[in-house]
């Protein structure tokens, strides 16, 4: 399968933050969520790749173009999306649309005003004064009357009611109805992307957690529940995030490792959530230890 | 065709699909050769991923009830009548196993269990 975004080796430091060996793909044809907690280094990856970070080492490639040589044809067929609006808050859509023209060689003017029209935004308004999800639909019209190939978002959700998330969700699902393109959604509300994404990729402290298909993910972890006492200690050491309490213990655990548990103890699937919440937990575990 | 997915079901959504297309393949809402729309149009009509869409439309294509046409899409499979006998028997098979499990389970003896089938299938 073809990737339409490739990182491999991404290397990153800054004071007291660091991007360790981050890799992962995005085929062609499929949306990504890109989950971690706030700090895990989604939006200097995304940076990086938007070449609006100067990696320490490490290679990009988007469309198969190199992210630092071939920045200028990558961002021509590539659409953002970021929780704040990157264009000048004093024009309204007409501007702005002037502005944006002669950026872009696929710019296709009928298509901006139709998807302006489909969601409801209002032309003659300043849109520094848009709500937070008009803004964002706004930019997602923009990314889609330029033909871009690959939408990347970083955090499109935070701060949008349910309503406007459902209404990205939709929009998103359409846009991939086209398989040759590709969505990498960085968010925190997993809910999104517990039900859209294909793949998952999973942040933590800089370093790739996890990343593959949405399926192996959640089939791959359990939540484990019961007294502590029940656990046989070869399986104790193999729990993530292990938390006791006076009735009992929670923790992740990989299905794989639930063959040899007693009838005791009591499992269930977990969400991208729950994950996220053990995975520091774990870490949490491991500065007390 | 008609897909109704719950969020709060126990089961994943792909078999959610399969169940649904199963069940109106069977009782003929949907009949023989009637196109399906496309692994991305279920995607994007239901909200999902097309991983998701993928693999029920695989499973579905494997147990015979769908096929996939090269470059067309996929169809509802002709009626193979002995493939949907062998089925139904195994569903009944199933459903009987289920309830003897359960009046067991409640405290009835073979008997009462027999006598329940009877009764049921009198009406």
């Amino acid at each position: 399968m073809e990737n339409i975004l490739e990182i491999s080796g991404l290397n990153k430091a800054y004071d007291g933050f660091a991007l360790k060996d981050v890799s992962f793909s995005l085929p062609k044809g499929f949306i990504m969520g890109f989950v971690g907690e706030n700090g895990s280094g989604k939006t200097t990856t995304i940076r990086s790749i938007l070449n609006m970070a100067k990696i320490d080492s490490g290679k990009i490639t988007v469309f198969g173009l190199d992210s630092v040589s071939d920045t200028i044809e990558i961002k021509e067929r590539l659409g953002v999306v970021f929780d704040s609006l990157y264009l000048a808050e004093h024009l309204n859509i007409k501007q702005i649309e002037q502005q944006l023209k002669p950026f872009y060689k696929d710019w296709d003017s009928g298509e901006f005003f139709r998807r302006i029209k489909e969601f409801d935004l209002p032309e003659n308004k300043k849109v520094g004064d848009f709500s937070k999800g008009m803004k964002m639909k706004l930019m997602i019209a923009i990314a889609l009357s330029h033909n871009a190939e690959l939408i990347i978002l970083d955090e499109p959700t935070s701060g949008l009611d349910p309503v406007a998330r459902d209404e990205l969700l939709d929009i998103l699902t359409e846009y991939i109805e086209d398989e040759n393109r590709g969505v990498l959604f960085s968010t925190h509300i997993t809910a999104d992307v517990e039900r859209i994404a294909d793949y998952v990729t999973i942040l933590h402290n800089g370093k790739v957690w996890y990343t593959g298909t949405k399926d192996e993910l959640s089939e791959g972890y359990a939540v484990i529940k019961g007294a502590e006492n029940d656990i046989p200690p070869e399986i104790k050491s193999r729990l993530i995030g292990f938390h006791a309490y006076r009735n009992g213990f929670d923790a992740l655990i990989k299905t794989d490792d639930l063959a040899g548990i007693p009838d005791t103890l009591e499992y269930e699937k977990a969400s991208i959530d729950e994950i996220l919440v053990y995975i520091a937990k774990e870490d949490k575990n491991e500065r007390h230890s | 065709m008609k897909i109704i997915l719950k969020n709060k079901s126990e089961l994943p959504i792909y078999e959610q699909i399969e169940q649904q297309m199963k069940a109106q393949i069977l009782d003929g809402t949907v009949t023989e050769d009637e196109q399906l729309p496309s692994i991305r149009q279920l995607a994007r009509d239901l909200k999902i991923s097309v991983i998701t869409t993928t693999r029920a439309y695989n499973d579905l294509a494997e147990e015979g009830f769908i096929i996939s046409v090269a470059g067309k899409g996929y169809f509802v499979a002709p009626r193979n009548n002995e493939l949907l006998r062998e089925r139904m028997l195994y569903e009944m098979e199933d459903g009987l196993e289920k309830a003897v499990i359960n009046g067991r389970n409640a405290g009835l003896g073979d008997e009462e269990i027999v006598a329940a089938l009877r009764k049921f299938m009198e009406g």
